[in-house]
């Protein structure tokens, strides 16, 4: 074979690049096609934020109003009753919302694990109230609790007479009333999210948990739970985001009442923004709810994401 | 009438999951402080009948006894039998010393006995320094010896493992290999062994049962399924690499029977069979590419001419594929030898450690 | 080790060790049907079915009766004489205090606020989703993490600013106005949800469409939307869903004229002086429910994958 002489010219020079670097043009498709993304993230998310965080310091009425007051719409607001009730009711409602939640999701999820039949029909059975707005779900519930012709009334029909259940009409206990009702609604997602932990469990943990002779409830308590503890702090995390949104609910069902027995932050934050003519209270209790979801979520992202950056 | 020295009998076992039949009415007898390997691709049954013998797996009919019991309808715990898996199964959230005392916890076993047995396994396996690890913080190789610790507390007379290497690098698994070998060699329990890998079950064997679709193929010891396969399909998977298949035909040739393919003539001088060989048979020839000689190996045993076609030079050995008689097959011969691509050389086989199957039956003649 | 010798009395094993069945149990172990364990897990799951579909049968149970026999049986009893009266008059006739058209305006209301919201959210979540999975440029995570960082802020802290600037660009109060409020909503759920699903599409579809010469769009419409009516679908489901069932939005961002379902059906119910109609409510409150209840039977397992993308998060 025949091999070419090595040229002795030197190689041209590359020409020069043309002056300065155009970044900014590098890329433009995807930049145009993502300027929504960061005009919502920039704006509205962010800029949204921090000026109502910023107005809640104003004495704003029916307009924004730029004076500022320093903490006074803080101390209103605490001076509230009906603000401490919305907080007692969110307390109350969240907490018992997250416990049976997660125990009934689990054990109808556990259930469902054991190869039984008819499974496609008990999910979409526990799942369908998911598929309904909380308005609905709010004004049936309404409707079966109704003093009348509801609960208390066929139970007092059978006869115990002096039976009363009437939620709605008792300010005491107006917050279970709407605890059934967004129970009922939830609880097939947490069902669902268990399922599908519990299916990602290797089945060699369960033959040899038998193989050792360990009892079924056991290996679920001291095997299994523990290792889906991701999938328990997921739901933990939408669970807790879904309590501090709570507002078409009870707009439904009780319309905060009776009197304001059933107020919810998100309530007072529509009612005094839009209603009572007074942006400065809304502003403040948007940033209490703000602050609230903070607190949930800021330990939670830093246990998540936070350790994983170093090394 | 079942042989007292028995440790795990199998009688006329079946499995069918709807219209699939997984094992079929399958005998086995597995004696005292045996390793029997259950060898076979996927899907072949060996990990259901291990599952079976577990008490995992419920089978559709026949029976199973541990030590003499019938254990057909016992849960796995009162079987008498610890089991070791594929993927370790070790609970993750717990230590190494939770690990292998949690069954014995919950059988409410007294402290220091639990104390005193996980002393002893995790003396034998050497895993003491690591009885306060999690399974997160442990190689995959001492992840298998707490698997196997978490059997061996449990003072068993059986052991079962369902591929318990096949997690594991080549490097490891050699030497994890290695160490189920003493184990047993010290323990002399029985143990009951699934595996795919033909090396593991050669090296590890006492008996070896080869399975294809639900049926025991062979049950033999290594050496003798090594050397008298049973049928084409023992033949063709055990040894690597695998033996050569030659088909053809017997026939009679001045009063003597040959193996005749293609037109070339075989002596079968040497070639031990109660069976008779009828001219005409169809037959399949089956030789291993170490027991044919070439050129200067060859002692005065017949010998034929064949092409060299490839070369596989493989450091300590080199395979030589050759055509020869309308066939290609496979020689092994010493690394240092080498030939070239199309060279002439003087085959002979060695009929003593040859097989002949039936054309249609594949069964050994 | 045992000796090899004695385990092999002859070559062929099998043959020799096939002996008869023994008495004793064999095959599979006899189970009740009804044991224990089956009636606890059927038992405790009929009963939670039983929870979550009372409600149910008493929306349609009502809404079938006549007022009478409402006020004569319980919330329970089977209407004994079947009437569709109700339906009609929630759909024609409910008054909302303005207006007594019943609630198909509100129906159409919510068909308008649909169709275009979950066209354009999706559209635009998916080109998102897509450039930032192919497309990285800097500066591009930090601003979806600024998204997804605001899925979790409570609307409310940032529905004021958001009325501030419709009103100035002038379309507070109209359907555009909403169209875009849902879009912005809808972004980090659906961004997320496209982006991991072009992320996880072969690399390799992507760099030979480039060598071939493709761009930006042309890769976007010719190379993965084909390959992503999955993706689609759920989204789809996501944002039907989410957007019918709305009322926040619905009710701080519309005139009266153009409320949606949920908001009209609210005022129905609640703010009605005088004889409250039970059966009309309850008929009126299926209707408004009827159609993610349609989409969720028909939808099946995707309905589930849908919320199940939805929900995990990060």
């Amino acid at each position: 074979m025949s091999r070419t002489v090595p040229s002795a010219t030197p190689p041209r020079p590359l020409p020069k690049s043309s002056g300065r670097p155009n970044q900014l043009f590098r890329n433009l498709n995807s930049k145009i096609a993502l300027t929504p993304m960061i005009l919502v993230a920039a704006v509205v998310f962010f800029g949204g934020t921090i000026w109502t965080v910023i107005y809640s310091f104003t004495n704003s009425r029916l307009l924004p109003r730029a004076s500022f007051v320093g903490f006074d719409q803080y101390e209103r607001l605490w001076a509230s009753s009906r603000w401490i009730i919305s907080i007692q009711n969110l307390l109350i409602y969240g907490i018992l919302s997250l416990i049976f939640s997660l125990v009934v999701g689990f054990v109808l999820a556990a259930l469902m694990d054991q190869k039984i039949r008819f499974e496609s029909a008990f999910r979409t059975i526990f799942l369908y109230p998911f598929a309904l707005s909380f308005i609905v779900t709010g004004l049936v519930w309404q409707w079966i609790l109704n003093p009348e012709f509801g609960v208390q009334g066929i139970v007092r029909s059978l006869g115990w007479t002096s039976f009363t259940f009437d939620p709605l009409y008792n300010p005491d206990i107006v917050i279970y009333g709407i605890l059934i009702a967004g129970l009922w609604q939830g609880t097939g997602l947490v069902m669902c999210l268990m399922l599908a932990g519990l299916r990602g469990i290797d089945e060699d943990i369960w033959k040899a948990a038998r193989v050792d002779g360990i009892p079924m409830w056991r290996t679920y308590l001291f095997v299994v739970i523990p290792m889906m503890r991701p999938v328990f702090i997921t739901t933990l995390v939408l669970i807790g985001s879904g309590i501090v949104k709570l507002y078409d609910l009870v707009v439904a069902q009780t319309s905060g009442g009776p009197g304001n027995a059933s107020e919810v932050p998100a309530k007072y934050v529509y009612d005094y923004m839009f209603q009572a003519q007074n942006l400065g209270q809304g502003f403040a209790a948007s940033t209490m709810m703000l602050l609230t979801v903070a607190i949930i979520i800021i330990p939670w992202a830093y246990l998540e994401f936070g350790g994983k950056k170093r090394g | 009438m079942t042989d007292l020295s028995n440790s795990v009998s199998i009688r006329d076992l079946s499995l069918h999951f709807g219209a699939v039949t997984v094992l079929q009415n399958l005998d086995l007898d597995i004696k005292d402080g045996e390793f029997l390997v259950l060898l076979g691709s996927s899907g072949c049954g060996k990990s259901t009948l291990l599952n079976c013998i577990a008490g995992l797996l419920e089978p559709t009919d026949g029976q199973i006894f541990i030590k003499d019991k019938n254990v057909t309808w016992e849960e796995p715990k009162d079987r008498g039998i610890g089991m070791v898996f594929q993927s370790y199964a070790l609970y993750p959230q717990m230590t190494v010393e939770k690990n292998l005392s949690f069954g014995l916890r919950v059988a409410g076993m007294p402290k220091d006995e639990i104390a005193k047995r996980i002393a002893r396994a995790s003396n034998i396996l050497q895993i003491e320094p690591l009885l306060q690890r999690k399974p997160a913080a442990l190689s995959g190789g001492q992840r298998q010896r707490v698997a196997i610790g978490r059997a061996l507390v449990r003072d068993v007379d059986v052991f079962l493992f369902d591929e318990p290497l096949s997690n594991l690098d080549a490097k490891l698994r050699s030497e994890l290999r290695v160490e189920i070998k003493r184990l047993h060699q010290s323990l002399k329990n029985t143990m009951i062994y699934v595996t795919h890998d033909q090396i593991e079950a050669l090296t590890l064997a006492d008996r070896i049962a080869i399975m294809k679709s639900g049926v025991i193929q062979q049950l033999d010891d290594p050496i003798t399924i090594y050397n008298r396969p049973r049928n084409k399909f023992v033949a063709g998977f055990i040894g690597s690499p695998s033996m050569n298949f030659l088909t053809g035909e017997l026939a009679d040739e001045g009063g003597r029977t040959v193996f005749r393919t293609h037109g070339t003539s075989f002596s079968l001088a040497g070639y031990e069979t109660t069976e008779a060989l009828t001219p005409g048979r169809k037959v399949v020839l089956g030789v291993r590419p170490e027991h044919i000689k070439v050129d200067s190996d060859l002692t005065g045993e017949e010998a034929h001419d064949a092409i060299v076609d490839i070369e596989e030079p493989m450091g300590a050995d080199n395979l030589i594929w050759l055509k020869l008689a309308g066939h290609t097959i496979s020689v092994r011969i010493g690394g240092a030898r080498r030939y070239a691509v199309g060279a002439k050389v003087r085959l002979g086989f060695d009929m003593t450690m040859a097989s002949l199957f039936d054309a249609e039956t594949e069964e050994r003649i | 080790m045992a000796n090899v010798s004695t385990l092999n009395a002859t070559g062929a094993a099998i043959d020799a060790v096939r002996t008869e069945i023994a008495a004793g149990p064999r095959g599979k172990k006899p189970k009740k049907v009804l044991s224990r364990r089956n009636i606890m897990i059927y038992g405790i799951l009929g009963l939670a079915a039983l929870y979550y579909l009372l409600p149910l049968y008493v929306m349609v149970v009502t809404s079938l009766k006549g007022m009478p026999e409402v006020r004569l049986g319980n919330i329970f009893s089977p209407p004994m004489e079947i009437t569709f009266e109700p339906w009609v008059k929630a759909w024609a006739e409910a008054c909302t205090g303005l207006n007594c058209d019943g609630l198909s305006r509100g129906f159409w209301n919510s068909v308008r606020i649909l169709v275009p919201s979950v066209i354009v959210s999706i559209a635009v979540a998916s080109v998102s989703g897509y450039a930032l999975a192919n497309w990285r440029f800097k500066g591009s995570e930090l601003f979806f993490s600024v998204l997804i960082i605001g899925a979790f802020i409570p609307y409310q802290v940032m529905i004021y600013p958001l009325v501030i600037i419709l009103r100035e660009i002038g379309i507070y109060g109209s359907l555009t106005g909403l169209v875009i409020v849902h879009t912005i909503f809808g972004m980090p759920i659906l961004t997320l949800l496209f982006r991991n699903y072009f992320a996880g599409l072969p690399e390799e579809l992507f760099k030979a469409a480039r060598i071939d010469g493709a761009g930006f769009w042309q890769i976007y419409g010719r190379i993965m939307l084909p390959m992503s009516l999955p993706i689609f679908v759920v989204a789809i489901i996501i944002q039907v869903t989410g957007i019918w069932n709305d009322f926040l939005f619905g009710v701080v961002f519309t005139r009266p004229d153009t409320y949606p379902m949920t908001v009209q059906l609210n005022n129905i119910v609640n703010s009605v002086q005088g004889v409250k109609e039970y059966n009309v409510n309850m008929a009126a409150t299926l209707l408004t429910g009827a159609v993610p209840l349609i989409v969720y039977f028909v939808s099946g397992r995707l309905f589930v994958r849908g919320i199940a993308a939805g929900a995990v998060k990060g």
